[in-house]
């Protein structure tokens, strides 16, 4: 019983995707006023957006921003180039990270935020995969400023210089920093926007729908279309069509 | 490769996507016609020399700002897509020199540069839908080309306001399922971790879960109600039958035809032949829907009093065919089904351009409008006579090619009864465009007033495209061999993995 529970506790968010879809698709069925319907349309498409952000979410990841000012000491080209390895590993590293805990779906939201190395590691396997004198940060000023306002993730605890790892900082911090997969994000605010596209042409429609009709109730609609076609009114309702 | 020719896959969208903006800004009427159909015939141009290069070269992968596939977004174009942009493009070009006399007699003269803007933009996204080998762009694509296609159904207002439900109707319907595809995306990006289509093949393989399972469903229906498979098509009547003429002809013989194509491309290049829940689809979904979509939607339309919704619900009906072609799961059902897309295509499109002339000088797409219509308007009525024999499937047409090779695909699938039924539905289809071809035939009441035949600027395209019903039905190397390749080509890909 209980684990039955804790299947439909962990999955929260998912619950609340399927309760909204679900909602929304019976607004959208049975209201006939087109104003409700678009309201149904929107809260069907908000249930796709949170079951998106959901799947993007990595425990204990950070915006998907690049912490650090990587390449403030080296020359344009260097910076050029390093730059774009930064985000090749890390945009490589997102998704990978994802599908393995997608695997396992009941850990993702859930987990206690990694504060420590080890769930870090656990988290991102591809940090695993690297030499661990790669995940202790180089105490230069970069690093500080880094470290500031992103306290977990680092092993502070162990401030030995390291001459390679200064080298190459940059990249080590992009594995060694979780980052919540930014995809879902960027793919959702085109979703966002293709919604608010949708929403407003809806509306539009609803408005001149008014001006034509003089109503935007759907029974009246097909009323008054009736009447204009055949002369008389199926449905039912004698009001309607009246004043169109 | 030259600079141009190696950017030639994002001409066919960035060039409509830029002068769709820019046609705003120019001048009512004539001015933005001309720039509209400058840059359709630019972008069939570009569509034709890509399929060429496909066609002896071998597919293309192109790269968006250089990002290297799995994480950049890719256009990859075989020749599946190559043939359908050709046919979505060079409707594009005939129906953009077309719809100047059709859209100043139905469409309001300010209204013009939107409405020239929105049939670019809409080009865009269908050619845009085809291109990309990104799941996710589909989708974008698909709603920049759905969202003005619900504009321009609404810009038929001014002749009927039932236009403007019409347009709200799909708009809700086209918005669920448009839904419900990015919902099966998202389930298949979770199992997979990626969104380019090849890369989401790799990775798929051998994934037979519930989450790709779940994913496949959401994306089958979600197309389904965009390509107005059977029971989903309510949409589709009111959009074809309310939209200003040219709008019609355009969309028809478009947009159902890239969401079948999409529906290929997952199919083939995404999941590919060895889930089995694709048999059970196929089997249990896309055959029966198929031949029931063949004839009750063909029966519906027997009974139209309306020429345009007539041909609406005719077109759910070809649909069937096309969904009986892919349910076969063979090379030739295939083959048939894409050989049926294109050719579809082309007679629908000259249907409804030949309607459309009837409206500019009737003002009216009514059944009992057509009579007489052989006498009154004698080219209108040979161009609707040719390619509404083509609909039937008449030898020596491009409906026959189509037919013909939908039978041989259900005799080598080992369906002999669906071919039965293809010849059977067929006959429900020479009922309802025989009854419209013999009102043309009657004599026209002794009162009507005298009607000039359409102008020359509608003639010529309209007849563009019925030259094309007949050319193609005798030299069939072009739809046919193409689609074969094509068909040839997706089977590969999903079956070697």
């Amino acid at each position: 019983m209980s684990d039955i529970l804790q299947f439909i506790v962990d999955r929260y968010n998912y619950w609340i995707v399927i309760v909204l879809m679900m909602m929304g698709l019976y607004i959208v069925i049975s209201r006939g006023n087109l104003v409700k319907k678009i309201v149904g349309l929107n809260i069907f498409q908000t249930s796709v957006f949170i079951l998106y952000i959901s799947m993007g979410k990595i425990a204990g990841g950070t915006a998907p921003i690049i912490i650090g000012g990587h390449g403030g000491e080296h020359g344009d080209e260097g910076h050029g180039a390093e730059d774009a390895s930064g985000h090749g590993a890390d945009a490589a590293h997102a998704p990978e990270a994802s599908a393995s805990l997608h695997a396992a779906p009941s850990s993702l939201p859930h987990e206690p935020a990694a504060n420590d190395l080890g769930a870090a590691a656990a988290n991102a396997p591809q940090a695993a995969n690297d030499a661990p004198a790669a995940l202790h940060a180089a105490p230069s000023a970069n690093d500080a400023l880094a470290a500031a306002p992103q306290p977990h993730g680092f092993d502070v605890a162990e401030p030995a210089a390291n001459a390679a790892a200064l080298a190459s900082d940059t990249l080590h911090q992009a594995s060694e920093i979780i980052y919540s997969n930014p995809l879902p994000h960027v793919l959702i605010l085109t979703a966002i926007v293709v919604g608010v596209a949708t929403t407003a042409v809806g509306l539009a429609l609803a408005v001149r729908i008014r001006e034509a009709y003089g109503t935007i109730e759907e029974d009246e609609l097909e009323a008054a279309d009736d009447i204009a076609e055949f002369g008389h009114d199926f449905s039912g309702k004698t009001q309607a069509g009246a004043n169109a | 490769m030259s600079a141009l020719t190696s950017q030639l896959p994002v001409l066919p969208v960035i060039m409509p996507f830029i002068a769709g903006a820019l046609t705003l800004l120019l001048p009512k009427g004539r001015p933005a016609w001309a720039w509209a159909t400058f840059f359709s015939w630019l972008t069939f141009a570009a569509c034709v020399a890509l399929l060429l290069e496909v066609s002896s070269a071998g597919a293309i992968s192109y790269h968006m700002g250089d990002w290297a596939p799995p994480i950049g977004i890719e256009y990859r174009v075989d020749l599946a897509n190559a043939l359908v942009m050709a046919l979505v493009s060079g409707i594009a070009a005939t129906v953009f020199p077309f719809a100047y006399e059709s859209v100043r007699s139905e469409i309001d003269e300010r209204q013009t540069p939107f409405f020239y803007a929105m049939m670019l933009i809409c080009l865009t996204g269908l050619l845009g839908v085809a291109i990309t080998g990104d799941a996710f762009n589909v989708f974008v694509f698909l709603e920049i080309s759905s969202l003005s296609t619900y504009a321009l159904v609404a810009m038929g207002a001014r002749a009927d306001r039932r236009a403007l439900t019409a347009a709200f109707n799909y708009l809700v319907m086209g918005t669920l399922g448009a839904t419900f595809f990015v919902i099966g995306l998202g389930l298949l990006y979770q199992a997979t971790g990626t969104l380019n289509m090849a890369d989401m093949h790799m990775k798929l393989s051998g994934h037979d879960t519930r989450v790709v399972e779940a994913g496949f469903a959401f994306i089958l229906v979600g197309m389904g109600l965009k390509l107005a498979m059977f029971p989903m098509h309510v949409w589709m009547p009111g959009a074809y039958g309310y939209a200003p003429s040219a709008v019609s002809a355009f969309i028809a013989a478009t947009a159902t035809k890239v969401a079948v194509y999409v529906l290929i491309r997952f199919f083939y290049s995404i999941f590919g032949a060895d889930f089995g829940f694709m048999r059970d689809a196929f089997l249990f979904v896309l055959l029966p829907l198929g031949i029931i979509g063949m004839f009750a939607a063909s029966l519906v339309a027997v009974f139209q009093s309306d020429v345009k919704r007539m041909l609406a619900y005719s077109s759910v009906g070809q649909i069937g065919y096309m969904l009986l072609g892919i349910s076969f799961g063979t090379k030739a059902g295939l083959t048939a089904s894409i050989v049926h897309l294109v050719n579809h295509g082309l007679m629908k499109g000259a249907l409804f351009m030949a309607v459309a002339c009837v409206v500019l000088r009737f003002g009216d797409h009514h059944c009992s409008t057509f009579t007489g219509l052989a006498r009154r308007m004698p080219f209108t009525a040979a161009a609707f006579l040719i390619s509404g024999l083509s609909l039937i499937g008449v030898p020596l047409t491009i409906g026959f090619v189509s037919k013909w090779y939908l039978l041989q695909a259900s005799f080598d699938a080992g369906f002999p009864w669906a071919a039965f039924l293809i010849v059977l539905s067929s006959l429900i289809a020479l009922l309802y465009i025989g009854r419209v071809i013999e009102l043309m035939f009657r004599e026209p009441a002794s009162d009507a007033p005298p009607v000039r035949e359409a102008p020359l600027s509608m003639l010529i395209p309209m007849w563009i495209l019925v030259a094309a019903n007949v050319y193609f039905g005798v030299r069939t190397e072009f739809t046919a061999g193409f689609a074969e390749r094509a068909a040839d080509a997706l089977m590969q890909a999903a079956g070697a993995r």
